[in-house]
């Protein structure tokens, strides 16, 4: 099992200037906050399951620029169709990172699908990605973060991450201020 | 013949629509079948400067198109009455951050409904978009479709609104079996 935040924090140092991250809602947001607010960062704080299908938009709206959702196994769960609809337009420059910690830890720690053997990572390999790997030991992340960043799309890592209770990190909520900034960093 | 190639019936004021998402710079399309949209999905596939992704639910062509705004492209979602029930929760991005956001609908439920089970939810979609905060336009005459449909992309984007174009079942034609 990996740290969570120590996991994200490694696979965003050094980031590269073309890198664009999309949090889903939760702890991914607030690890992503946690490894540094950036312009490039686009926060959710709702919008369950929508956290990838918004990443393809973005992914098929700029091809030349890499695109990272970073999201929880709930998060994803819930939106499960997009995978196979990711794996239809086989976006090269698409990445996701599941934070897979087995249970919903913003509602009370409930148990989610992937705690009864429910494999993301099958699943997207089912859906078409074009690699998948499942972590769990920090001597893996250089891999993974190889996986995310460079290799061709679509791509997903799961994340094997402790349960634990970390300390909330909290970013920008006004989502028109969110939008407005990542717009620009995008675009100019 | 449209410049994606694909030729409409002459009198199928789909290609109206088509025309009007071509003028007002349309390049993502994101859908869930419907009979009613068919030869204009066709349209939009052969069609080599559109982005077209089929879904598998019409909540997620909500986010999608979020994120082809963040990425600096207009979209479009086609779907049918009943999908707008899947999509409330999403909507909710839409306000929460200001996007704009264009769908069309094929209204079932309405003018000479067979099927039952369409009802509930057909007469329920002008209220439920109107309650997520949408502008909702409805064509009831093929002679419109052209117009409403720029109209509607217009003040998306140039003022920032969720907008609902509901093409009615009367337009489209009640499905028969």
């Amino acid at each position: 099992m990996l740290p969570r935040r120590e996991a994200v924090t490694r696979l965003l140092a050094h980031r590269p200037s073309d890198l664009f991250v999309i949090s889903g809602l939760g702890s991914a947001t607030y690890d992503l906050a946690a490894a540094g607010d950036d312009a490039r960062n686009f926060y959710l704080w709702g919008a369950m399951g929508g956290a990838l299908s918004m990443g393809l938009g973005l992914a098929l709206a700029q091809p030349f620029k890499r695109i990272l959702v970073l999201t929880g196994d709930g998060e994803l769960l819930m939106g499960l169709g997009s995978l196979a609809t990711v794996g239809v337009q086989a976006a090269r420059n698409l990445a996701v990172a599941v934070l897979d910690n087995e249970t919903y830890g913003e509602t009370g720690g409930q148990a989610s699908h992937t705690a009864h053997g429910i494999d993301l990572a099958d699943v997207a390999r089912a859906c078409r990605f074009r690699e998948v790997m499942t972590v769990r030991t920090p001597e893996e992340l250089a891999t993974l973060r190889d996986l995310l960043l460079r290799m061709s799309g679509p791509v997903l890592g799961v994340i094997k991450t402790a349960a634990a209770d970390v300390p909330r990190v909290l970013p920008e909520r006004d989502g028109h201020a969110i939008r407005r900034r990542f717009r620009q960093a995008v675009l100019g | 013949m449209t410049e994606s190639g694909y030729q409409f019936a002459a009198d199928d004021w789909r290609a109206d629509i088509y025309a009007a998402l071509k003028r007002q710079r349309i390049v993502q399309v994101a859908y869930v079948p419907d009979a009613g949209h068919a030869t204009l999905i066709k349209a939009l596939h052969a069609d080599p400067h559109m982005k077209v992704s089929v879904l598998t639910s019409e909540e997620e062509g909500v986010a999608l198109l979020a994120g082809a705004d963040l990425g600096g492209e207009r979209g479009v979602l086609l779907m049918q009455s009943s999908g707008v029930g899947n999509c409330v929760n999403m909507f909710a991005l839409l306000r929460s951050c200001g996007f704009p956001f264009v769908t069309l609908v094929t209204m079932r439920g309405e003018w000479a409904e067979f099927n039952p089970w369409q009802v509930p939810m057909g007469q329920s979609t002008p209220q439920t978009l109107e309650r997520a905060g949408f502008l909702v336009y409805r064509i009831e005459h093929a002679v419109e479709a052209g117009a409403v449909t720029e109209a509607a992309v217009r003040i998306a984007y140039d003022s920032a609104q969720p907008v609902a174009v509901l093409l009615s079942q009367r337009l489209i034609g009640a499905k028969t079996f």
